[in-house]
């Protein structure tokens, strides 16, 4: 029965052939921005029994986005806070990355976004064609600093002190032990274990990773030869698949550092990076800081607040190792139940409550926005409309 | 097969025949038949369908110009190949290791249920193997993520200090996330797997195969060796060849497991040496977007590749010997 | 074994029944002295250490004492129940783990809640809705793919030749190694197709896992109809009995064990799918019952993405990785019940 193997390639290349017409049509999976109108309001249409009668200030039916991983936790708790306001909306969060996230969006599949970057220059064509001749918006409405994370589970102090540039060499592989003389020097008194360092990266590509590598770059005086990167720029060590990956890898050895979302150092210790002449421990409040001292980015307006992170500032108890995480929406959506659903959403994770919900420790310990951010955070999202 | 007629190609339309009285046992043979090439014929073409998406998929990865794939932040390669070669050889080397410690022991725990255990032991032994193979894959990757690499540690830098004079042995780096232990955790996965089917095969040894061999006065090995053995090749190949299609396949238990790179190596202990392409996948797609994922489906493509050799390979070798199978 | 007691009377040199369990006993003695020591005893060692000395010192004596033949005998019997005693350590620890870990969240309200309203480190909520969306895709892939693999492993064992069995054979050898995520693509590219791209429900899945789960079922069948022996079938036939009865009545009913184990094997491997998931059916934080309309949270999504969470979300991991196993293992008791009310009685 199977004596002629030989041949069953032929067959099998015809039989590939036959099905070509089919498969050639199943290969546009990614519509270019072509807004199908009929499902995007098949996607909102798709409620679960619409229980009361609509009185216009009852929102219903699904809200759905997807987008970085970043932002789940957050999002679990702005989930549970929105559906406290409004507990006839499905809203949902795929955490699938960011550019999966960007993709879906621009696509028409989701109605926001999460995104560890800020739309690219031809994105943001994309997605204006999406939203119906809009400019999408873009709103930094996650702010979480970054932690460098060790295990030296002996050290007796609160937080090792390490400028940018001694991190730079120590990811570089090039300061390879703890008790190197120049950890030595900007920690005095305290009593390094001569254990070999382990330096930990994340393996999959990620905005942790670009925005860490970013500031190794910028702050550390070219110690940092690498171009910043989403994905690490070194091969042959000790990698992690997402958070919870680096954590567990940087817990499973003494001696490993790497860095993850601060919220999740646990019982890690954290560095406290040197930020001028200071060193600065990472709290919610020097995240800030470095955000209102930053510029808004080249291609910014008032629906699209993208910011130009001041890797290399020296103002004081500034943290300047920080993730932004935009939410992305649009300012048009062709209809109003959409329109108004992503604004009651977006305006409750830029209220107060909705940043001092992700803010606790326990959620995700991000950095609130500051009033003055806010304020201009309403106004885009009061633009949001009907197209 | 010399007996029934050949198929007639029906379409598989009309009621299944319930009513099985002498008249409509043409009818119900046609149906049945038809039922069964109209399969066929179906995931005939689902299955081509899934090929030829994936070819029209990865074909901007495949023709692409290096330039364009250095674009990519992940891509580090001169070229394509220089990109998927590690990859296969990481998702071939961490499978063949984990077959090669999986078929031995499987072969073992299998005639023991079957052959060794007493009757009433092997019943229970059979059913709870066969749980174990119904374990679903992100349990093990948790298992191996939390527990294993904990385990290991001691093991690995004992193998690593008494034998660190081999190089396969030499330079591991705590903690465990190497290519042996992404091995050991798609061992244990596929055990169970490789066991229940070989099992089911060493049980349907003819009866009368294995009294003949102990009435000429064999042990009880030797009648394993010369009955059972033989009989259940074809079978325990092609548990082997399943058990290694769910290692070459494996995503997450690999990604929570290992430290991965993209090299040629040998250092079995070494962190960031290797990576399976079914993994490095599922670790780059979420960012991904356009020519990336391509170049990732382009991956995809070149497991296939892998998978149908080693079937290729297999097939060959279970019909070289299949005078033993029963429908031939 | 009837045989064995037979043989017994033909050779006459044979080791005294309590020989093995002498040399076992020594063995370990000497073992932990040897233990003992060096720089303190660790159990795997000592044991590790004990099997070799056992199974050296028994084939030696056996082979002074019964000849080769039997020495090789007793050997093999040493290297197969220590292979299976080997493979239970593994095993058995990953069932305590996960049974010990995931008994910490573990409870009737984890399995009759979902995540309304649940954020942060509460330790309130529960996986009802990952349970419901896990039974609805993984059982209709179930129903898609089962049929389908029976009746082309039906095909290609009882009726199939030429160049059409050849290259289904083929493709369903290629496709046995399809990366899991790309057959979640694929299935995202074939919905969207159709209808548009907001659609996300439970079937996009379903079809996913269809695809990865179809090829295991048409292997494993396939195998184990080859097994029924051809004189059962030549009986059939020369009883007037037709082929399609043949099919029914005699060889599926003589491979019924072995389908069912190969059908679970199947469930097993898609049942516990993660990634092709995430991007067909997303993830809710609530119920959904519709296969067809909107997004469904299914348990290993939720293990995984509570795992990605930490804190109290791996608890949760654990919880739910338990969940899952008790599912399968309700599945596959059922499926041996069925198995066992179709196979033929005498044996």
């Amino acid at each position: 029965m199977k004596l002629n193997r030989t041949k069953s390639f032929g067959t099998a290349l015809l039989a590939g052939a036959m099905a070509i017409t089919l498969a050639a049509c199943a290969s546009n999976d990614a519509p270019a921005a072509t807004p199908d109108t009929g499902s995007t309001s098949d996607s909102t249409s798709a409620t679960q029994e619409p229980t009361s009668e609509e009185a216009t200030v009852t929102l219903s039916g699904t809200l759905t986005g997807a987008g970085a991983s970043s932002q789940e936790k957050a999002m679990g708790g702005w989930i549970a806070g929105f559906g406290d306001l409004h507990p006839d909306v499905l809203l949902s969060y795929d955490p699938i990355g960011s550019g999966g996230g960007r993709e879906q969006f621009i696509a028409g599949a989701t109605l926001f976004a999460g995104s560890d970057a800020a739309l690219k220059p031809e994105e943001v064509e994309a997605a204006t064609q999406r939203c119906f001749g809009g400019e999408p918006l873009q709103l930094p409405l996650y702010i979480s600093p970054i932690a460098v994370i060790y295990n030296l589970p002996d050290l007796e102090v609160e937080h090792l002190q390490l400028t940018a540039e001694t991190l730079a060499k120590i990811f570089n592989r090039e300061i390879t032990s703890w008790d190197d003389p120049a950890i030595a020097a900007e920690n005095p008194g305290v009593e390094l274990p001569a254990t070999g360092i382990i330096p930990v990266n994340r393996s999959d590509e990620s905005g942790t990773t670009e925005n860490f590598t970013e500031w190794l770059a910028a702050a550390s005086n070219g110690a940092w030869p690498h171009e910043p990167s989403g994905d690490w720029p070194l091969s042959g060590g000790q990698s992690g698949a997402q958070t919870q990956g680096m954590i567990d890898t940087v817990s499973g050895a003494v001696g490993a550092i790497g860095y993850a979302d601060a919220s999740r150092a646990g019982d890690l210790g954290t560095v406290a990076v040197g930020v001028g002449d200071e060193f600065v421990p990472y709290s919610a409040e020097a995240a800030a800081a470095v955000v209102d001292a930053s510029p808004a980015a080249e291609g910014a307006s008032d629906k699209q607040l993208t910011i130009e992170l001041d890797r290399a500032t020296t103002a004081s108890g500034a943290y300047p190792v920080v993730l932004i995480s935009y939410s992305i929406a649009c300012s048009v959506y062709d209809n109003a139940e959409d329109a108004e659903k992503v604004k009651a959403f977006l305006s409750y994770v830029a209220s107060e409550e909705g940043q001092q919900r992700a803010a606790d420790p326990s959620v995700a310990g991000s950095a609130p926005i500051s009033g003055e951010l806010r304020t201009a955070v309403e106004a885009a999202i009061d633009s949001i409309s009907v197209g | 097969m010399t007996v029934g007629t050949p198929p007639a190609p029906v379409a598989a339309a009309g009621p299944r025949a319930a009513d099985r009285r002498t008249g409509s046992h043409v009818w119900g043979g046609r149906v049945f038949a038809g039922l069964s090439y109209g399969s066929g014929i179906l995931i005939l073409l689902v299955l081509a369908a899934v090929a030829v998406f994936l070819v029209v998929q990865a074909l901007p990865a495949l023709t692409a110009d290096p330039t364009e794939l250095e674009q990519i932040s992940w891509f580090r390669a001169e070229s394509l190949l220089g990109y998927v070669g590690p990859l296969v050889f990481g998702t071939v080397l961490a499978a063949l290791l984990a077959l090669a410690m999986a078929v031995p022991v499987s072969i073992g725990i299998a005639l023991f249920i079957s052959h060794y255990a007493p009757r009433r032991l092997a019943q229970g032994l059979g059913y709870l193997v066969d749980l174990l193979a119904a374990i679903p894959s992100v349990v093990y990757g948790l298992w191996g993520a939390l527990w294993l690499i904990g385990v290991l540690d001691p093991v690995m830098t004992w193998l690593s200090s008494t034998l660190g004079f081999i190089p396969i042995f030499a330079g591991y780096q705590a903690p465990a996330k190497n290519v042996l232990t992404a091995a050991v955790v798609l061992a244990v996965m596929i055990l169970p797997i490789i066991t229940a089917v070989a099992r089911e095969v060493f049980l349907q040894t003819p009866r009368l195969h294995e009294e003949a061999a102990l009435a000429l006065g064999a042990t009880r090995w030797e009648m394993i060796r010369t009955a059972v053995l033989p009989f259940g090749r074809s079978g325990v190949i092609s548990a082997a060849m399943l058990g290694l299609g769910r290692a070459l396949g494996e995503t997450m238990a690999v990604l929570m497991v290992l430290s991965p790179g993209l090299l040629f190596s040998f250092f079995l202990l070494k962190p960031g040496q290797h990576q399976t392409i079914a993994a490095n996948i599922a670790a780059q797609f979420p960012e991904a977007a356009g020519l990336s994922v391509s170049v990732l489906i382009a991956t995809g493509l070149a497991l296939f590749v892998i998978t149908f050799v080693v079937n290729f390979v297999a097939r060959a070798i279970v019909a070289r010997r299949k005078d033993f199978s029963g429908a031939n | 074994m009837t045989a064995l007691t037979i043989e017994r009377d033909i050779q006459a040199r044979r080791l005294p029944a309590r020989a093995p369990w002498l040399v076992g006993a020594g063995a370990l003695a000497v073992s932990l002295a040897v233990g003992s020591l060096g720089s303190g005893p660790s159990v795997p060692a000592v044991v590790a250490l004990a099997v070799v000395l056992y199974a050296v010192t028994l084939y030696v004596l056996s082979r002074a004492v019964e000849g080769p033949r039997r020495a090789t005998d007793r050997l093999a019997g040493i290297a197969v129940t220590s292979a299976f005693g080997l493979a239970m350590i593994p095993l058995v620890s990953l069932v305590w783990i996960v049974v010990s870990r995931g008994l910490r969240l573990f409870s009737i309200s984890f399995l009759s809640t979902d995540m309304v309203g649940i954020f942060g480190e509460m330790t309130e909520g529960g996986a009802v809705h990952a349970i419901v969306g896990t039974l609805l895709v993984t059982g209709a892939a179930a129903l898609i793919s089962i049929p389908v693999g029976l009746f082309t492993a039906i095909y290609l064992v009882e009726y199939g030749r030429g160049p059409l069995a050849r290259a289904i054979t083929f493709l369903v050898d290629v496709m046995t190694g399809i990366p899991s995520i790309v057959a979640g693509l694929f299935a995202f590219a074939l919905f969207t197709l159709i209808f548009g791209p907001a659609y996300r429900a439970g079937i996009m899945g379903a079809v996913a896992l269809a695809v990865l789960m179809t090829p295991v079922v048409i292997r494993s069948v396939e195998e184990m109809l080859r097994l029924v022996p051809n004189e059962l079938r030549e009986a059939a036939y020369a009883l007037g009995v037709p082929k399609w009865l043949t099919i029914v009545k005699v060889v599926l009913r003589t491979a019924a064990a072995g389908i069912v184990t190969g059908i679970m094997l199947a469930v097993a491997r898609v049942i516990g799918e993660t990634a092709p998931l995430l991007i067909t059916v997303g993830q809710l934080n609530q119920m959904n019952w519709d296969l067809f309309d909107g997004r469904m949270m299914t348990l290993p999504v939720f293990a995984y993405r509570q795992y990605a969470q930490g804190g109290v979300g791996i608890d949760r991991a654990w919880a739910a990785a338990l969940t899952l196993i008790l599912i399968v293992m309700a599945l596959n008791l059922l499926a041996r019940l069925i198995s066992r009310y179709f196979a033929p009685k005498a044996r």
